[in-house]
């Protein structure tokens, strides 16, 4: 399928606000640990935007999303308002999860985005749960669990592609392989050449695609969500990608610099630029447009995050249980 | 009490918990329940006998023998606003479902911020005296009772087993549900009228003076039994707290107040248990009440081993209770 270019545009200005934002986090982060402070763990999502605005680009706001720890970019491109990520990883009591969550772990019952997770593949397990509710009251919600090559090697993995294929539960499996666990390559963790290969295990579909081309990548899902909507079961999906940075903060650059050449002419942002001036659909001035728009939204966040309270200490029992 | 229009009749666990399963059911139609063998055969215990056949497949309904999918399908739509039930088939199996359940379920309320409740219940037998060796037979409640965010509901009556499984699926949070498999056989006369058990508040199994038993699930009816061996002798208060978090500390320190003296009895093992946190409980807000040092009788340093002499003495036996009691009520 061809997009429509002000869906392109649209495409581009969140992939660059993802990029912008996670380079802005990086930044406050760094200079507070500079200080001494400890803000919390942070693991970029770029080089990875072309998954995360793809996927979400097939999704409707009331289609449920397991996001993982690097995703920053799913909640953003599912619709989190903005400025409530950038509370969220900044720990406000405006943020997604009002100060409790985090970075990893954020959440908006609004759009059913259904958080982060800080623990490895544990996102897919109860993916099983949403698809099975949508099949139950009768509606057509596809639910789309992310993970990474990593998250391919746990138990939960297995266990919940088993299940969501024996029930043909209408669940979108998206493996964004960026090729390291961590410190641990690919090649370490799994044995054949393609994550994707391992749908053959469970019967269902496993495109191998290129996830820095986002029209692919929308393409690939559009067809999954349609084949799970028709009540024809899940899809795995692998997009091959690349982190731009490390695994998080804390851990310092160790890929091979070769890797890293192939990969940075390969940039998902770069690439939709170049199709969008190859067809036409916007000059350079345009595109300048574009990337001041996603900055003025990430500047004022930032200004929103700045001038919301921390959370109150005196609330911090109030979440656990409910009444 | 209405006790006396009521019709009585005699039921066994089992049934106690199948008729909750089926009234919750029968009032919420986003009362589902899954797990291994459920489906079609009715649980390996008969949990769910003829629950499938009344409310059809896509309430009731078997899955792959997958525990991290089952809890994790529990989680997932407890999220999306169901009222999910699922059985364990034993609690030992927990540990393959541990992390949707601690790192996950328990913990989404508050990762959200508030926004998601988790209204989810899992039923699992537990407990030794059955032979089953060390990995049929762990009663673990002291992890769950660590982990904040999970209620933890362990009866020992048949009508109790049937008024908490109601109010733990009524319960918005995680509940984990541990019946202990040696009650099995057990059978009581009840009428529709008992059948309502709010979580949190305790039973008196016993009235006394001398010392306050607090114990729980299968230990509550071997504490009765010496209590009775003692009877003339020593006159000892049973406290059964029934849910033991949210645990009724209440009613214990109302019992301390007449006895003065306390022994917590459980199966689970004694380090860092559940005893030990009810004396903490009970030092913190009733050391006055104290004539003696409390005293806690738990489970042994051991894994369940399989053979009976050996199984039995791991976990506190009748003349165990007895000697811990007559050793408190003499010091």
């Amino acid at each position: 399928m061809t997009f429509r270019p002000d869906d392109l545009k649209r495409m581009y200005t969140t992939m660059v606000l993802i990029r912008k934002f996670e380079q802005n986090t990086i930044e406050i982060f760094s200079r507070r640990m500079k200080q001494g402070d400890f803000p919390g763990a942070l693991h970029s999502s770029e080089g990875q935007e072309a998954i995360a605005v793809g996927v979400c680009s097939q999704l409707r706001k009331d289609d449920y999303v397991f996001s993982t720890y690097r995703g920053h970019g799913h909640a953003i491109a599912k619709g989190i308002p903005l400025e409530k990520v950038v509370a969220e990883v900044h720990g406000r009591s405006t943020g997604a999860s009002r100060g409790y969550g985090g970075s990893m772990h954020l959440f908006d019952k609004s759009i059913n985005f259904m958080g982060g997770n800080g623990i490895v593949g544990a996102g897919l397990p109860m993916a099983l749960g949403t698809a099975y509710a949508a099949i139950k009251r009768g509606t057509d919600q596809v639910t789309t669990a992310f993970f990474g090559d990593g998250g391919a090697s746990q138990g939960a993995f297995h266990e919940a592609l088993n299940m969501a294929a024996v029930k043909k539960y209408p669940i979108i499996f998206v493996c964004e392989n960026n090729h390291y666990a961590a410190t641990t390559h690919v090649s370490v963790n799994c044995p054949i050449e393609d994550i994707g290969d391992r749908s053959k295990a469970y019967g269902i579909p496993g495109p191998v695609i290129d996830g820095n081309d986002i029209q692919e990548v929308a393409n690939t899902v559009g067809d999954a969500v349609k084949r799970a909507r028709g009540g024809d079961g899940p899809t795995l999906i692998e997009c091959k990608t690349w982190r731009h940075r490390a695994h998080c903060m804390v851990i310092p650059e160790h890929r091979p610099g070769k890797d890293r050449r192939h990969w940075s002419a390969r940039d998902p942002i770069d690439h939709l630029r170049e199709v969008l001036t190859a067809r036409g659909i916007a000059n350079e001035a345009t595109i300048q447009k574009l990337e001041f728009e996603a900055q003025e939204q990430l500047d004022a966040a930032v200004k929103f995050m700045e001038n919301s309270p921390m959370p109150d200490p005196a609330e911090v029992l109030d979440v656990v249980y409910a009444d | 009490m209405r006790t006396e229009t009521a019709t009585m009749r005699k039921i066994k666990p089992i049934n106690a918990m199948n008729e909750a399963l089926d009234s919750a059911m029968a009032a919420d139609g986003d009362v589902v329940l899954f797990g291994e063998d459920i489906g079609a055969y009715g649980g390996v215990w008969a949990l769910s006998k003829g629950l499938q056949r009344k409310y059809g497949q896509d309430r009731v309904f078997d899955t792959p023998l997958s525990e991290c999918a089952i809890m994790g399908a529990c989680t997932g739509a407890a999220m999306a606003g169901l009222r999910p039930v699922i059985e364990i088939m034993y609690v030992d199996f927990m540990t393959i479902a541990m992390d949707q359940l601690v790192n996950q379920a328990s913990k989404i309320r508050l990762m959200s911020g508030g926004a998601f409740d988790l209204p989810m219940t899992i039923i699992a037998p537990c407990g030794a005296g059955t032979c089953e060796a060390a990995q049929h037979s762990n009663s673990p409640e002291a992890w769950f009772l660590n982990t904040p965010g999970l209620k933890v509901v362990m009866p020992s009556s048949v009508r109790d087993m049937n008024g908490l499984l109601k109010s733990s699926i009524r319960d918005n949070n995680p509940v984990l549900y541990l019946w202990h498999k040696v009650l099995y056989d057990l059978e009581e006369e009840v009428s529709d009228h008992d059948l309502e058990v709010p979580l949190g508040s305790a039973a008196v199994r016993r009235e006394g003076t001398d010392i306050t038993v607090v114990a729980y699930s299968l230990m509550a009816h071997r504490v009765l039994e010496s209590a009775a061996n003692l009877d003339g002798d020593v006159s000892v208060e049973i406290i059964d707290p029934r849910t033991l978090h949210p645990f009724d500390l209440d009613m214990v320190l109302t019992s301390l107040r007449k006895t003065g003296r306390l022994l917590v009895v459980h199966e689970s093992p004694i380090r860092c248990g559940v005893g030990a946190d009810i004396v903490r409980r009970v030092c913190d807000s009733g050391f006055d009440l104290l004539k003696s040092a409390p005293k806690v009788l738990g489970g042994k340093d051991s894994p369940i081993p399989f053979s009976k002499p050996l199984e039995s003495a791991v976990v506190p036996q009748v003349n165990d209770i007895e000697s811990a009691i007559r050793s408190i009520v003499k010091a």
